[in-house]
């Protein structure tokens, strides 16, 4: 049976890595455990549970910084942050309830998208970002700074804990999105922006994927800073828990504003004006876009309970996102919405034998971008690509990097690619 | 300053290779070898050092960039990309023994997407270029460096430049999508594009801010944004630096976020005045200009609210900008403050630390205290929202051991910038100004572990070196696993 081991700090994870380097053997690194079933799976000869470095250990809300071990839940997190009207502007998701019917991803808060689950390194590590994204930018574009054991059982850090930061590489950047693969995040420091005061949401009612896109994109391109762009064809709007957004019978693109109460005011209603042209409108205030955009933000049109199908996430040019739906929707028992306005599709796929992979990648090849095969079980996870394939260069590059922190690959080896 | 000694026999094949470029990059007048025509290469923004390159070759096309790389790589010779030569850290100070790869000819702008609110661009148009494309639609390109009608896009993400807005609208970092990139080995590879998160290693975030160290940019994708329909300027001055410190925290406290807040201190203020008239008032010691903008309903709400903040803080002037005329009066003063510190002394050297915001008045207590100690007068323009200070420090050269004083000065402040829990540099990058100074803010193990990760990219070490690092170690060196096997003991910790 894996052994799991329980470093309280970073020494003791150091002499830990230094270990498992002279000895080459491999180590799953764990958090909360949430993104478990997320990536490759993994077979290591232990498992690092980091559980012991938990806290804030520092936030200074006049500096709009916040600095914390890596196992602190996302909950006490935005917990102690709300206490000052600020937030992690990210919106780090939470897909406890979309990965629970492949065994993953519960944590201890259970299935529920009202209470988060995860840490706020794994949010990190991973560079999941919500629906705030194309205006606010992704996790990584809020990570000023981190302390770390490498893969060769060294201690270092990066970055630092202001915002204007340009000395030495930006080695958080690497550390976002790497799944644990280069090093073991100790300490990480991010930004935290003020909540806003109100929120609004514009929504056109009626509106085929070609249309809806064309709508988001006209709104995109207004002045009224849209911080959050969807669209969800009316089998998934149906399913909402927000009544406004299940009682159209019909296919709903929403678009958020949120700020100062005249501002989001001003705001919805001008784009209400300029959706009319696409068809009907209507709005979701405070409480109920808050309500439909956590929705949004943690897939939960695909986290019904008993639908096992497969998950892509897709990132392409959001005017690509129309032909993308068509396509791969015309597969048998397929459905897909839209967020990051048309840029992000999330795509349900009957599982079969290996989540129909290839259909995917040839379109994503057609729209470019990536895919992401986000949930299916871990056996098809082990036998298709996962994350895109890189083309020979770029792979080259990712080894090197990967050996240059990591050189006997012991850490979470094989996570986002077979040979890294 | 310390450059890395010249290798005697790339000196001595400079002919040689001036004409095995020569084969690569055919254009005419596209190898610079002549004396004079070297010249004008020899610096850049950091023009307290000089010197020429071996050769200057200018490419037109992503192959010629990739054959003289591939060429370089394979006789193991230097090169230091350039874009304008604006950088203020010398990131493009040429090297005797090093080609010199100027991108000035990738000057076009490829393809305008509004749809996808983007622009695919090469690395040689400058920054304002960018904006200049897309406004007739109502965009602009975010970050706005001081230098940005030179600057080029290629530049900016070499050195991940920022601006004045970068509170709201953040750093280069935050605003490109996508790069070609050609490494020294001769592979071209593209990171990100029309969409967002790049996918795998985010390399595209890495090559940002790698001062040319890692590769050379021959393509750009950045997001552009829609102008905001107002922008309003408040003038505040107070009387002391503590009241204005209050003043910049108390409005984020109170959850705004400025698309600007610029101060600057008496002395830059005066100089300011003296030059442009903006109308700046000289009887405080510090002068904030706080930049509101969205619709009109959110800006003048919230110039309300700051209003009442800078009054509690004790502001003793507060002018609000009526016409975006004034608007522009009141940012002129603050856009000429360089100049303007320049016309009151020989030479100035400008510093670039940032800190958090909370230790203002300290460091600006303790700079005042080393300006005595050094008895050389410091200006200071502070991009208050982000914490990113810029001590001009008055010198003149002419003066026999004026310029080391200056610049032992300028690190004292820096050393200063990193106690109180601040960095370096927060725009201008290392280059070579700072890179001595590295060791002050990293250990051996994280400038190690940054080296390694340059050895991935450029295993010989080829692409501007003598930059950013103290030391460039050996790659082989650096990355030897110092361990010995059966004599580390499974540690003892917790396990279940």
């Amino acid at each position: 049976m894996t052994e799991t081991l329980r470093p309280d700090n970073p020494d003791q994870l150091r002499d830990l890595l230094a270990w498992a380097t002279a000895e080459e053997k491999t180590v799953e690194v764990v958090g909360g455990g949430s993104k478990r079933a997320l990536g490759r799976p993994i077979t290591a000869d232990h498992v690092v549970q980091l559980g012991g470095m938990a806290g804030i250990t520092l936030y200074e809300p006049n500096e709009l910084v916040m600095t914390a071990n890596p196992a602190t839940p996302i909950g006490e997190i935005e917990a102690a942050l709300g206490e000052k009207n600020q937030q992690l502007e990210f919106e780090p998701p939470n897909y406890g309830p979309l990965l629970a019917s492949t065994g993953g991803g519960q944590g201890a808060a259970g299935g529920r998208s009202n209470v988060p689950t995860g840490t706020l390194g794994g949010a990190i590590a991973c560079n999941l970002s919500g629906p705030r994204r194309i205006k606010s930018g992704a996790a990584r574009d809020h990570f000023l700074g981190f302390h770390a054991v490498s893969g060769r059982g060294e201690i270092f850090k990066s970055g630092g804990r202001v915002v204007k930061n340009v000395t030495g590489y930006d080695l958080s950047k690497l550390m976002a999105g790497s799944w644990g693969t280069l090093a073991a995040m100790t300490e990480v420091t991010v930004k935290v922006l003020p909540s806003p005061e109100k929120t609004r949401t514009a929504l056109l009612v009626g509106a085929d994927p070609a249309r809806a896109v064309q709508a988001m994109i006209k709104a995109m391109q207004s002045p009224h800073e849209v911080s959050g762009a969807a669209w969800l064809p009316a089998s998934l709007a149906d399913a909402s828990g927000v009544d406004l957004i299940a009682g159209h019978k019909g296919p709903v693109a929403a678009l958020r504003v949120e700020g100062p109460g005249p501002s989001a005011e001003y705001r919805c209603n001008a784009l209400r004006e300029m959706l009319s042209e696409f068809g009907a409108t209507e709005e979701l205030h405070s409480m109920n876009s808050v309500a439909f955009w956590r929705e949004v933000r943690d897939v939960m049109p695909f986290a019904a309970p008993g639908d096992q199908r497969a998950v892509w996430k897709l990132s392409v040019p959001p005017a690509a996102a129309p032909d993308l739906v068509d396509e791969l929707t015309a597969i048998d028992g397929s459905d897909a919405f839209l967020d990051w306005g048309g840029g992000l599709v999330w795509l349900a796929l009957p599982t079969g034998a290996d989540a129909s992979h290839e259909a995917v990648r040839a379109a994503i090849e057609r729209s470019t971008g990536h895919a992401t095969l986000f949930r299916a079980p871990e056996e098809i996870r082990r036998a298709v690509p996962v994350f895109q394939p890189q083309p020979g260069a770029r792979t080259m590059l990712a080894q090197r990097v990967k050996a240059a922190f990591d050189p006997k690959g012991i850490l979470n080896p094989g996570r986002m690619y077979a040979d890294i | 300053m310390k450059m890395p000694e010249p290798n005697r026999d790339t000196l001595a094949k400079r002919a040689e290779i001036a004409a095995a470029l020569a084969r690569i990059v055919t254009a005419e007048g596209s190898v610079i070898v002549d004396e004079d025509e070297l010249r004008p290469y020899e610096s850049d923004g950091l023009t307290a050092y000089r010197q020429p390159p071996l050769v200057v070759v200018l490419p037109e096309t992503v192959e010629e960039v990739r054959q003289v790389l591939r060429y370089c790589h394979e006789n193991e010779i230097k090169v230091v990309p350039r874009g304008a030569g604006t950088s203020l850290s010398g990131g493009a100070l040429p090297l005797a023994d090093g080609v010199l790869l100027s991108m000035a000819k990738f000057n076009r702008i490829l393809d305008i997407d509004f749809d996808n609110r983007c622009v695919v661009t090469q690395p040689g148009v400058t920054n304002l270029g960018i904006t200049n494309a897309v406004q007739h639609k109502g965009f602009y390109y975010a970050p706005d460096p001081s230098s940005q009608i030179a600057c080029t896009i290629g530049g900016n993400i070499a050195e991940n430049s920022g601006g004045v807005h970068c509170l709201k609208y953040g750093l280069t970092t935050n605003n490109v999508l996508g790069v070609e990139l050609v490494t020294i080995e001769g592979e071209v590879v593209r990171f990100g594009g029309k969409h967002l998160d790049a996918g795998g290693y985010d390399m595209l975030g890495l090559l940002t801010g790698s001062e040319g160290l890692l590769g050379v940019v021959t393509e750009v994708t950045v997001r552009i944004l829609r102008s905001p329909e107002t922008v309003r300027a408040m003038l505040t001055g107070f009387p002391t630096s503590e009241q204005a410190g209050d003043c910049v925290a108390r409005v984020i406290s109170a959850g705004i976020i400025p698309a600007g807040m610029e101060m600057m201190d008496k002395l830059a203020t005066q100089a300011a005045e003296d030059f442009v008239h903006a109308g700046y008032p000289l009887d405080v010691e510090a002068v904030i200009i706080i930049e509101l903008d969205g619709p009109a309903v959110e800006v003048d709400h919230l110039i309300e609210r700051v209003s009442a903040i800078a009054s509690e803080c004790g502001a003793s002037t507060i002018r609000v900008s009526e016409s975006d005329a004034e608007r522009q009066v009141f940012w002129a003063g603050r856009k000429a403050a360089f100049p303007a510190v320049g016309r009151i002394s020989p030479d100035y050297y400008c510093m670039d630390g940032t800190i958090p915001r909370g230790r203002l008045t300290e460091v600006l207590r303790r700079m005042a205290e080393l300006s005595v100690k050094y008895d050389l007068r410091v200006a200071n323009v502070f991009h208050a929202g982000d914490g990113n200070l810029h001590p001009l420090i008055l010198y003149d050269a002419n003066v026999p051991g004026e310029l080391d004083k200056a610049e032992e000065f300028g690190s004292d402040i820096l050393r200063l910038c990193v106690e109180v829990g601040g960095v370096l540099t927060g725009e201008h990058g290392v280059g070579v100004e700072k890179r001595d100074l590295m060791p002050e803010m990293f250990s051996e193990n994280d400038l190690n572990q940054q080296m390694r990760v340059k050895c991935a990219f450029d295993p010989l070490s080829l692409l501007n070196p003598g930059k950013m690092f103290p030391e460039l170690h050996q790659c082989a060196e650096l990355g030897r696993v110092h361990v010995h096997h059966g004599e580390t003991r499974f540690p003892d910790i917790p396990r279940f």
